[in-house]
């Protein structure tokens, strides 16, 4: 447990001495503010316009709906890009370093140091995360909406964001270098991303039953619902298992070279 | 402490080590000289448990390095050919994190730190980013950072490479006291060096130890040079073999 703890703190420092940490930081919630500015303008115009023809005042969706879904689904997308830019050095570049041989020949489990770092940069990313929910949290305090829907949403966002984060890691332990790590990342994540539009168009009811129970994107929609679906957490908890099981098993293999 | 009996290490067709046996005990510095390539990384490497040999069994600290090695690496110092710095962190920062993962006691962390810097002479660079320390710096940060747990076995792989002489001087100065209760390997193929730290040398060429002698009885005999070219020249094998026979100037005039 110490380890893990030493290990995370070390690499959650290293991403705050780099730029890239600020930059991935600051530009998420910029990104977020855009967005959610052009959600409730929209929002805005269509409630007006809904006023004025009072005969279809019973189909204006809600707040909830419109706005903090809308704007989390949104995010979901902007993460598939911006986490493998924060997780690609994780282990890459330690084997660059050569400070990998420091950690592998230090009592230090393999599975302790991937869940050091998976701690570490998850830990970012829900500081993230959570920064860029400021917005969509503000609004209660103006309007009337549904808190326990945007909670929901929040953790879902978390859930995403940090199964992307364990696909990364992984990426990251199979290479030296980072923007393979990066790349590689990016387009497994992105196939997981767009295989959801199949999974909803459902023409063939096997391949869209199988895309949407790989696709974190269609994972996660209950849970910006606000449906708590056991099935979506148990969803992401598998993806970042299987995401450390794979970073341990290929670094693993270092010890039988 | 060491008792390393026909270890080899096979990378696919290649053997870059084949039935390598020696050993040391506590207080004992080994000077292990090669030429380069000549399989000392590949020892090393698996001395610290970072590769498992192919065959044979290593003993180190009193564990085996296959079937233990987690008990090896709470025991071992290990400097790699290259200090494994992170760029981005303080030597003090850098050394705690060292502690920490080597199981130094959260309570001794910082007293163990300070006197670590002290005894390698890096205190005054304590607040500095390991990406901007000179060469001399960067190898005595690893010395340090290998020392700071008081490991049994300390390995170190070339440790003196690039340095000035002032800074080898201080390097070996530095060696030679850790000598008083840890058992050292120092890989290396400056001969001086292992006249001056070690007094025990072993000779690897090609793979294979071709010598393992105590370094006072080695230069009673004849300089270490003259051994180390006997031992390494083309017939390695068989000049060392020689190395004890008076005949085998022909190996030391094959330079």
């Amino acid at each position: 447990m110490r380890n893990i703890v030493a290990i995370a703190k070390r690499e959650l420092l290293s991403l705050f001495v780099s730029p890239v940490a600020y930059f991935v930081l600051g530009g998420f919630v910029i990104i977020g503010a855009f967005f959610f500015f052009l959600i409730l303008a929209a929002y805005n115009s269509y409630v007006v316009q809904a006023a004025q023809m009072p005969w279809a005042g019973s189909q204006i969706p809600s707040l909830n709906q419109f706005v903090v879904e809308q704007y989390f689904s949104t995010m979901l997308v902007v993460l598939v890009f911006l986490i493998p830019i924060l997780t690609m050095r994780t282990i890459a570049e330690e084997r660059r370093l050569g400070t990998f041989e420091l950690l592998i020949t230090s009592p230090v489990s393999i599975l302790e140091l991937v869940v050091g770092k998976f701690l570490g940069v998850g830990t970012l990313i829900t500081a993230m995360v959570l920064l860029a929910s400021i917005f969509p949290l503000s609004l209660p305090l103006i309007l009337d909406l549904e808190i326990a829907p945007l909670i929901s949403g929040i953790g879902g966002v978390i859930l995403f964001a940090l199964g992307l984060a364990s696909v990364g890691i992984a990426a990251s332990s199979y290479t030296e270098n980072q923007i393979v790590a990066a790349a590689s990342s990016m387009v497994i994540l992105l196939l997981l991303y767009v295989i959801q539009a199949p999974a909803e168009q459902g023409t063939n009811e096997f391949v869209s039953t199988l895309f949407r129970s790989l696709s974190p994107q269609a994972q996660v929609i209950d849970l910006l619902k606000g449906v708590l679906s056991l099935k979506s957490v148990f969803y992401f908890f598998s993806l970042i298992t299987l995401g450390i099981f794979l970073s341990v098993r290929s670094l693993e293999s270092f010890r039988y070279r | 402490m060491i008792e390393v009996k026909n270890i080899s290490k096979r990378y696919g067709e290649f053997s870059a080590v084949t039935n390598v046996t020696f050993s040391a005990k506590k207080g004992d510095i080994v000077g292990f000289l090669g030429p380069n390539g000549a399989g000392k990384t590949s020892t090393i490497r698996m001395l610290a448990t970072y590769t498992p040999p192919s065959a044979g069994t290593a003993i180190v600290a009193g564990y085996d390095v296959i079937a233990q090695p987690d008990e090896v690496r709470k025991r071992i110092g290990y400097l790699p050919e290259n200090p494994p710095l992170y760029p981005e962190m303080t030597v003090k920062e850098y050394l705690k994190f060292v502690g920490q993962i080597k199981g130094v006691r959260s309570s001794e962390l910082n007293s163990k730190v300070e006197s670590t810097m002290k005894r390698c002479f890096i205190d005054d660079v304590a607040g500095k980013l390991c990406s901007t320390l000179s060469r001399g710096y960067r190898q005595r940060v690893g010395i340090a950072q290998a020392i700071i747990h008081d490991p049994d076995v300390i390995i170190l792989d070339e440790p003196t490479s690039g340095l000035d002489p002032k800074q080898i001087i201080e390097i070996r100065r530095l060696i030679k006291s850790l000598g008083d209760n840890h058992t050292v390997i120092l890989s290396t193929h400056i001969l001086p060096e292992v006249s001056m730290v070690c007094n025990k040398v072993v000779i690897i060429h090609r793979g294979s130890v071709v010598l393992e002698k105590p370094l006072a009885e080695l230069v009673k005999e004849r300089s270490l040079e003259e051994t180390f070219i006997g031992a390494v020249s083309s017939e390695g094998a068989v000049q060392a073999e020689l190395v004890a026979a008076p005949e085998s100037e022909s190996g030391a005039n094959a330079s």
